[in-house]
């Protein structure tokens, strides 16, 4: 059986009248991929924002339930949003650089959190881009706008970026689907690579990716969490109905 | 197909026409001013303060209205600026969305408001205070008259970055205001910049909202007490006189304010490209 890292108990999120996610309870394993799966509008990205409560940012949302990081309710009255967010970084769909150096994008968060020192700095900034297999491609032009990168060096950059406050778990909203297939197959190798140390949760509606990259697979429809399970036995044998519609086609 | 081919050749030429007449009267406007104000133009002008008296004297120099006008403006500038950025950011990233509106219905309001009634604001609330007209009562007046004009040009700019920049910026774990200020504020900067020019740019200009609040003097201030001419005033005492020579003098200082404004102009431009760098498209 897998460890959990983060526990989601209950959760459901209006915007508005509209019910966007439905009593969701489902465990995330530690060190794993998990793969979020389902159709448009189902509630993927909903619920991966609700994981760092970056959901707060829109207006008018109203959540109930429980997101239990470590085993701290992440939206208890209390807990300090900021150190939630560092604890679980996000890589975007479209890749979004800062305004700025590629080596400030890398160092802002590090600065953010109190690192002042130019080799530490120095030192986390490559070390983070070794990690996200750029800085063979940047060494060379670290003052230069970010938005010079192409866009999968942009999102490459915004995972490095993501690593430089050491968070436990990643959280990827579709980070490959705005790519090129060579630059999305960098970004699913780190994937693979950095499970090692960081547990991944991975929004697509590429079924085929998820096969590639997932140990554990959510299927949600509707805002409604239908299965969950190994990624081997969700994807290949799954139980509920509906999932068996949507991996056929049938649904979407 | 004719009629359609007709249609669109007049209002192409309409569209052509309205052009012209936007660029010509901008050049026709230098040309005026610059041709009329030669004969006064020289280095004294721009050295030395008038001797005569402003308002009859045929010689010496506007000096005094040029540093005055650069004072006023610069002052207002400098206090609209670190009043208009902080509440341009405020309405974005912390105000509840009815009192962002309410916010910026009232700027838009306030910016209509003709200067010179800014200026007889200015007028009661010196009274009221025992204030004589002074450089800082014009410093005052103009700051009322750039700040809505500052404020709303950041706030529309700032209202065009996007909040995926934003996001990222909150998903590292950082606070309001270290988005806004890191973030928002860097990605806006040329916007920023052009709004300071904008207001800047109107104060300069202005004369209505100086008339009452920092009077007229021949002489360079010495202090934030002391009454400060301007050029926009210099040009209308000038102009009022019934001597064609100090009439000429108007003009020339015309002249001077519409280098002045354009150096402004082109500056900023240079430096917004600078810092246009680092910004996401």
């Amino acid at each position: 059986m897998f460890k959990p890292h983060v526990s989601i108990e209950k959760l459901n999120v209006y915007y508005g009248e509209h019910h966007v996610l439905k009593d969701i309870t489902v465990d995330i394993p530690e060190r794993r991929i998990t793969a979020i799966i389902g159709p448009s509008g189902c509630g993927k990205t909903t619920f991966l924002r609700s994981l760092n409560s970056l959901i707060d940012l829109v207006d008018e949302v109203r959540l109930s339930g429980k997101v239990l990081v470590d085993g701290v309710n992440i939206y208890d009255n209390g807990v300090d949003v900021t150190s939630i967010r560092k604890r679980m970084g996000l890589i975007a769909q479209m890749p979004n650089p800062l305004p700025m150096s590629i080596y400030d994008n890398v160092a802002y968060g590090p600065r953010i959190h109190g690192v002042k020192d130019r080799k530490e700095l120095d030192q986390i900034v490559e070390q983070c881009l070794r990690a996200s297999s750029l800085w063979g491609e940047v060494e060379g032009r670290l003052r230069e706008p970010a938005s010079k990168l192409s866009m999968g060096q942009q999102q490459r950059l915004c995972l490095a970026r993501a690593l430089a406050v050491e968070p436990e778990v990643l959280l990827c909203d579709e980070p490959t689907s705005a790519l090129d297939p060579i630059s999305a197959r960098h970004i699913e190798e780190q994937l693979i690579t950095l499970k090692k140390d960081y547990t991944i949760v991975f929004v697509t509606h590429i079924l085929r990716q998820a096969r590639r990259l997932a140990d554990y697979a959510v299927f949600l429809y509707l805002g409604e969490l239908v299965e969950h399970g190994p990624a081997g036995e969700v994807l290949a044998n799954p139980k509920e109905p509906r999932t068996q519609a949507y991996l056929k086609g049938e649904i979407s | 197909m004719d009629r359609r081919k007709l249609e669109e050749n007049i209002f192409k030429g309409m569209m052509i026409a309205s052009t012209l007449i936007v660029v010509g009267s901008l050049l026709s406007v230098f040309i005026v001013v610059i041709l009329k104000g030669a004969p006064a133009l020289s280095i004294s002008m721009l050295t030395q303060i008038p001797k005569g008296g402003y308002y009859l004297g045929k010689e010496g120099g506007i000096l005094n209205a040029i540093v005055g006008s650069l004072y006023l403006a610069g002052g207002a500038t400098t206090i609209s600026f670190l009043i208009s950025l902080p509440t341009a950011l405020y309405l974005h990233e912390y105000a509840g969305r009815r009192l962002a509106t309410l916010a910026r219905q009232s700027l838009d309001v306030l910016w209509s408001v003709p200067s010179i009634i800014y200026g007889a604001f200015g007028f009661t609330v010196m009274i009221y205070l025992g204030m004589r007209a002074s450089l800082l009562g014009g410093i005052m007046a103009l700051t009322l008259l750039e700040i809505p004009i500052m404020t709303r040009v950041m706030d529309e700019v700032i209202n065009t970055v996007p909040l995926r920049l934003r996001e990222a910026s909150y998903a590292l774990g950082a606070t309001k205001l270290e988005t806004a200020w890191n973030v928002v504020a860097r990605q806006a900067l040329p916007g920023i910049l052009t709004a300071v020019l904008l207001a800047s740019g109107r104060a300069i200009g202005d004369a209505a909202s100086l008339l009452f609040t920092a009077g007229y003097t021949d002489n360079i201030p010495s202090s934030l007490f002391d009454p400060v001419a301007s050029l926009p005033l210099a040009l209308f005492f000038q102009l009022g006189t019934p001597f064609p020579e100090v009439q000429q003098r108007a003009y020339a200082s015309g002249a001077i304010l519409l280098v002045i404004v354009l150096s402004l102009s082109i500056a900023s431009r240079l430096l917004i490209k600078r810092f246009t760098k680092y910004v996401i498209r």
